[in-house]
């Protein structure tokens, strides 16, 4: 565990927080441009891993498990978040034979 | 403690029920432990000695009240919601069941002490509630606004998590009261606030007003109020909105409180857009429902007011707010859920002429409307008058003024509704209706009208 630790923090944290922010800006830009419902799905799952990376490094830099622990929390519900979302698009794919999110537009202003 | 125990268990007990067929003992069941849930939370008041498990939660009187709102709110729809799941599904338990674990994720949420219990909250909420607004399931509205729920609400959460992490790589800490201490000793001692707790603030200042549908995060609001069923976004409007602004209030008023001066301007600006958003827009709906999600993003502004100028009456003040704004609410969702069944339409011509046909409603409905406009004698101009004079205190008086435009702004949408049912005629049948009906809207048109005649009947609990 210390072995990891160690190479956890071989990296200079900066480098850490940019690649999260870069993956993190990734999974917005994926969210707001892309119309099929799975990939928007996927990119807000990039989303969340960039926090879990960037927890994951805060953590092994200041020493502190609680950052760690946050993690698994994350991953937990993420999982419980797609076990409902993966069956959300199914049963749209089952109304509308489309994933297509240009097709949600009944409801309008 | 007990009353997040009690609901949690209350709600896997209701799955049972609901495997042996017992549909008969859903309802009152569910009723019977939410009551048992009230009683420990009322009973938990004024006996806080320090945030427990870990410091993971604190169950101060802040908890205590918006428990209390929550739970007595989600008594009132479920009492409403008598034969309407039924004719959703067969597998009503599962409704029961799904509505008591958002209600277990909402008291984690008005009572927490550290991040990580916020998030949990949040999204044991939000996934509970993906489910609620996707329930019809071969309704092209109600599935539409599953997905528009949950993508916004996946998309929100992801913010909140970046900040989290952000102000976690800072101040090193998940706990409300290390980042505060955190903040202070910086301020005190002159050191530079690292700049990864600035960002962190906004991002979660950006997370939380998705969650409780402000401006400009508002856009999947209307959508989804209108596509879920109605009790649903009747829950979604009142109980879920209130511990949304429960648990920014607690966020923002004691953890980020040092750092009044750098997010107050950012969360002033989301104020004034929500105001004028949901009030503008509101003006152009025919439809009842979708009126009521614009009104709801109003008066998600107006609860802002206490984010922004944070008084020593804040906490109080968005507490007279949300059980005002419940009140009015519920009755609304209940002349709209009759209105649906009997006519099948929710424009505001469906209306006309009730007020010859069924006074009582028709006086709800109007008491309703008055509350949440704001006008005299109800608990909407308690609520409203409250957040004013504290927005006043703190010399925010633009603010006031712009809000005070708001208000008669709203005064034209909701007389809709009044207009439609004592001055417009058609040709109606009398509305049936069944007592539970009558027993909610008596109970929250008494609390309307007790707390805008008295409004020391409220104590300040918090």
């Amino acid at each position: 565990m210390q072995d990891i630790v160690k190479t956890i923090q071989g990296v200079p944290l900066n480098h850490y927080i940019l690649l999260s922010a870069i993956i993190f800006s990734i999974g917005v830009t994926g969210v707001l441009i892309r119309r099929n419902a799975i990939v928007i799905f996927m990119s807000v799952e990039l989303m969340l891993n960039a926090v879990n990376l960037l927890l994951t490094a805060f953590s092994a830099f200041s020493n502190d498990p609680a950052g760690q622990v946050f993690v698994f929390f994350i991953m937990a519900l993420a999982a419980a978040e797609v076990a409902v979302g993966l069956a959300i698009i199914v049963m749209i794919y089952r109304n509308t034979n489309t994933i297509d999110i240009n097709v949600m537009n009944r409801l309008k202003w | 403690m007990n009353a997040l125990i009690t609901i949690s268990v209350l709600a896997v007990l209701v799955l049972y029920l609901g495997l042996y067929k017992a549909n008969k003992a859903l309802l009152p069941v569910t009723l019977l432990g939410l009551a048992v849930a009230l009683f420990f939370t009322i009973n938990h008041w004024n006996v806080f000695t320090g945030p427990t498990f870990n410091d993971m939660m604190s169950y101060d009187n802040f908890a205590v009240a918006f428990s209390g709102i929550t739970i007595t709110s989600t008594m009132l729809i479920l009492l409403l919601s008598k034969g309407y799941f039924e004719k959703i599904s067969d597998h009503v338990a599962e409704y029961y069941s799904i509505i008591l674990f958002s209600l277990a994720g909402i008291l984690v949420m008005v009572s927490y002490h550290n991040m990580t219990m916020l998030f949990i909250g949040i999204e044991i909420m939000s996934v509970s509630l993906y489910i609620l607004a996707g329930i019809r399931k071969q309704d092209f509205a109600s599935n539409e606004a599953a997905l528009k729920y949950f993508l916004m609400g996946a998309f929100s959460t992801g913010f909140l998590l970046f900040g989290v992490a952000l102000i976690y790589g800072a101040a090193h800490s998940f706990d409300l009261e290390a980042i505060k201490m955190h903040l202070e000793t910086n301020l005190q001692t002159g050191q530079a606030i690292s700049p990864l707790f600035y960002t962190g603030v906004v991002l979660m200042a950006v997370g939380m007003a998705f969650k409780v549908g402000a401006a400009p995060f508002h856009f999947w609001t209307p959508d989804v109020y209108e596509g879920s069923p109605s009790l649903i976004t009747a829950f979604m409007s009142t109980v879920v909105k209130t511990a949304g602004f429960a648990a920014f209030l607690r966020l923002f008023a004691t953890c980020f409180y040092p750092l009044h001066d750098f997010w107050m301007p950012v969360i002033l600006v989301i104020t004034i857009i929500t105001l004028f958003a949901g009030n503008i827009t509101a003006l152009y709906q025919n439809n009842f429902k979708r009126m009521l999600a614009w009104s709801s993003i109003s008066h998600a502004g107006y609860m802002l007011f206490a984010i922004v100028s944070l008084g020593s009456e804040a906490s109080y003040g968005v507490f007279v707010y949300a059980i005002a704004y419940s009140a009015a609410s519920i009755i609304a969702f209940a002349g709209l859920v009759l209105m649906q069944a009997n006519t099948g339409s929710d424009s505001f011509d469906s209306f006309n002429g009730l007020g010859r046909k069924n006074p009582f409603l028709a006086f709800t409905l109007t008491v309703a409307m008055l509350s949440l406009a704001g006008i005299p004698l109800t608990a909407g101009f308690i609520g409203k008058f409250i957040m004013f004079s504290n927005a006043l205190s703190s010399m925010h008086t633009w603010l006031v003024v712009l809000a005070v435009i708001n208000a008669v702004i709203s005064i034209f949408y909701y007389f809709r509704v009044i207009v439609a049912m004592y001055f417009k005629d058609a040709e109606r049948a009398e509305l049936e209706i069944p007592l539970n009906f009558k027993v909610v809207l008596a109970i929250s048109v008494v609390a309307t009208i007790l707390i805008g005649i008295w409004p020391a009947f409220l104590p300040n609990v918090i």
